[in-house]
């Protein structure tokens, strides 16, 4: 059985200008210890699909439906106080700013002994060891003087370790990282990637890591859902990906990766916006933008379908496969050729 | 914290220098003899005013007469004496304050208890049916003058219904014996209900309002979201990491109102017939007794100065970012 199976998850925010349709048929599953990547621009409901999951939205304005399955059991028709008790437990979250992450009146100390204490029957003493081993595992210089300083008295990526720290001091077995490595600098980027690669061969969690950086994912997911507008438009193994990557976003997203071999003055950009999700475009959400646009993309939405040579590769996209494979193959030899 | 607590006491005695200086001067410039308002007013004779001038240090410059009156407040604890009954300013104070401090007070613990139960209920449901009763009560709080409400609070509460008294004070620690005036702490809070609520009512508005405001905001926080990832349940967040961080701007309100609440006390003392400081001040005003007027305010400085002396430290004890910067 998977650990986490979401099934045609569809959530929708009320707002003051109608129905805003955030994740609209989403479905995926993750494995015991697998990274998943999800990959898109910003709303294209990457983190709303996994606040969902964690029941994390506003109760108020959503509605939420279709199944994600954690250890068999459906989350989103689990009560509060059971969706509790996997939190923080099972399955634990960090963030995309770790400035406002941590509550700045209390010592992280103090956080990190309370995410114990919520799911675990033990002491301060008990608890506070804990947190100082997982201190130390995520690399806090001189843990044991630190333990009890205030948020603001670390640096960012200081603090997103800290985090870290807290999202794996239960030994989850899901860990969702939404953007975890945005808000800091590009050194630290790199140590925050590296210390999560080795915690989830230490604790052996799984993780969403949700992104908009390529780079990222293919640094350290096993399989990779591309979304876009609320939909999935491609999910493949992480491998498959970069070598056939099938969907036009997809290539607009590796051609927009930036290049130290190249002399452009300019990056690339895939043209135009993201569509606003309270009037999605007809047929081809994507089809706006794309530069290889058929009458068929303007009427009909494309299916999430295999290609024809791999199941486990999936693509929604009108175009043929000769189309895309010259397509695929002239992107990675133009890439080649920059590398090389 | 120590450099802290330094800086602000320092910072203390010069807003004390630079408000009792600008309070002098004031009253110096003010177009009034004091001389004259000594010896009587109108029928004052010339003896009586040379006396009265040299007696008062008014023929001496201005920096010496200051310097004199700095003296005499810092070294001799004194307030000075009153023009129109030569009492002792200090003493007349000393009456007053206690009653203007248990309004002050009073008042201020019952609007902090109608602006955290309301302010915090709103927030958590808002639009809700109480929220909008709440709004409603924040626009007619924040509209009506206290006079106004007095009136109406001792009509309906003392006249019509007879629940409560509708004028005068109750000593807390007793009144003085065989003067047959009610006493002790149960008749003191029972002749306070209507001046606290009146008070109140204003001051409560504003709070319901502003932590209504800051529980809503502070409820979006990215650490609270945290902190349910953790899995804490709604109650904790609120108590634990809600409250503490949506209430810091509400101590440094609060310190700061309580010293904007003591001008407002002149209302509520006046429809009350409360013998307090406003009451004081008003009396003084008519009589022309500016020494008395002079001593009011400078003590109502000093009160505020500490009070808010007390809310920095207060403030330095809730955020560890302050305490360690």
């Amino acid at each position: 059985m998977a650990l986490l199976e979401v099934k045609d998850l569809r959530t929708s925010f009320k707002t003051e200008d109608g129905i805003v349709k955030a994740v609209d048929g989403v479905s995926f599953t993750v494995e015991k210890g697998q990274t998943l990547g999800i990959v898109g621009e910003s709303g294209s409901g990457k983190s709303v699909t996994c606040l969902t999951i964690m029941g994390l939205n506003a109760k108020r304005t959503t509605m939420s439906s279709g199944e994600a399955l954690w250890k068999g059991k459906d989350l989103l028709r689990a009560k509060s106080s059971q969706l509790r008790t996997i939190r923080g437990d099972e399955m634990s979250m960090i963030f995309q700013d770790p400035m406002t992450s941590l509550n700045p009146v209390h010592t992280i100390g103090k956080q990190l002994v309370e995410a114990v204490q919520l799911h675990r029957d033990v002491t301060v003493r008990v608890a506070k060891a804990r947190a100082l081993e997982l201190l130390k595992a995520v690399g806090i210089p001189k843990a044991e003087g630190r333990i009890d300083d205030y948020p603001h008295q670390f640096s960012g990526g200081m603090r997103q370790r800290v985090m870290i720290a807290m999202a794996l001091i239960n030994d989850p077995d899901l860990l969702i990282a939404d953007e975890p490595t945005t808000a800091l600098d590009v050194t630290t980027q790199a140590q925050i990637l590296n210390l999560m690669k080795r915690l989830q061969e230490d604790f052996g969690s799984a993780i969403i890591m949700i992104t908009h950086d390529l780079g990222v994912v293919a640094e350290t997911a096993d399989d990779v859902v591309v979304m876009y507008a609320a939909k999935v438009v491609e999910h493949a193994k992480v491998h498959d990906l970069f070598n056939r990557p099938q969907h036009p976003y997809t290539w607009g997203l590796m051609g927009s990766l930036p290049r130290l071999e190249t002399d452009t003055e300019r990056l690339v950009q895939i043209p135009g916006q993201p569509p606003s999700l309270l009037r999605p475009p007809s047929g081809c959400r994507f089809h706006p933008r794309c530069p290889y646009v058929m009458g068929v993309c303007r009427t009909t939405e494309p299916k999430l379908l295999a290609t024809e040579r791999d199941p486990s590769h999936l693509q929604a996209c009108h175009l043929d496969q000769e189309t895309k494979d010259r397509e695929a193959n002239k992107l990675i030899e133009s890439t080649m050729a920059e590398v090389g | 914290m120590f450099r802290y607590l330094i800086r602000r006491i320092l910072w203390a005695i010069f807003l004390f220098l630079v408000i009792t200086f600008v309070t002098f001067v004031i009253f110096f410039m003010a177009p009034n003899n004091p001389a004259r308002a000594m010896c009587g007013g109108d029928q004052a004779g010339p003896v009586c005013l040379k006396t009265a001038t040299e007696k008062l240090g008014l023929d001496k410059p201005l920096p010496v007469q200051y310097g004199l009156f700095l003296k005499r407040l810092v070294w001799e604890h004194s307030l000075g004496t009153s023009y129109a009954t030569s009492q002792s300013i200090n003493e007349t104070i000393k009456q007053a304050a206690p009653v203007t401090a248990s309004l002050v007070f009073g008042g201020a613990v019952c609007w902090m208890i109608i602006g955290l139960s309301v302010g915090i209920f709103s927030a958590l449901r808002p639009r809700s049916l109480i929220d909008r009763a709440a709004m409603v009560f924040v626009l007619i709080g924040v509209s009506a003058h206290p006079v106004w409400i007095g009136l109406i609070f001792s009509y309906v509460f003392g006249v019509r219904l007879h629940i409560t008294p509708i004028a005068n004070y109750a000593n807390f620690f007793g009144a003085p014996p065989d003067s047959g005036l009610p006493g002790g702490p149960v008749q003191w809070a029972y002749h306070m209900i209507l001046p606290w609520m009146t008070f109140a009512i204003l001051f409560a508005a504003l709070y319901v309002r502003m932590i209504r405001a800051n529980v809503m905001e502070t409820l979006n926080e990215d650490y609270v979201r945290t902190a349910r990832a953790k899995g804490a349940p709604e109650q904790r967040i609120l108590f634990s990491h809600v409250l503490r961080n949506a209430l810091l701007p509400v101590v440094t309100m609060l310190g700061m109102d309580i010293g904007v609440a003591l001008g407002g006390a002149i209302f509520t003392e006046y429809v009350y017939q409360l013998p307090g400081l406003g009451r004081t001040s008003v009396i003084a005003i008519q009589a022309e007794d500016l020494a008395t007027l002079e001593g009011v305010v400078v003590f109502a400085t000093i009160a505020i100065l500490f009070f808010n002396l007390i809310v920095d430290l207060l403030y330095a004890w809730i955020d560890p970012r302050i305490r360690l910067s």
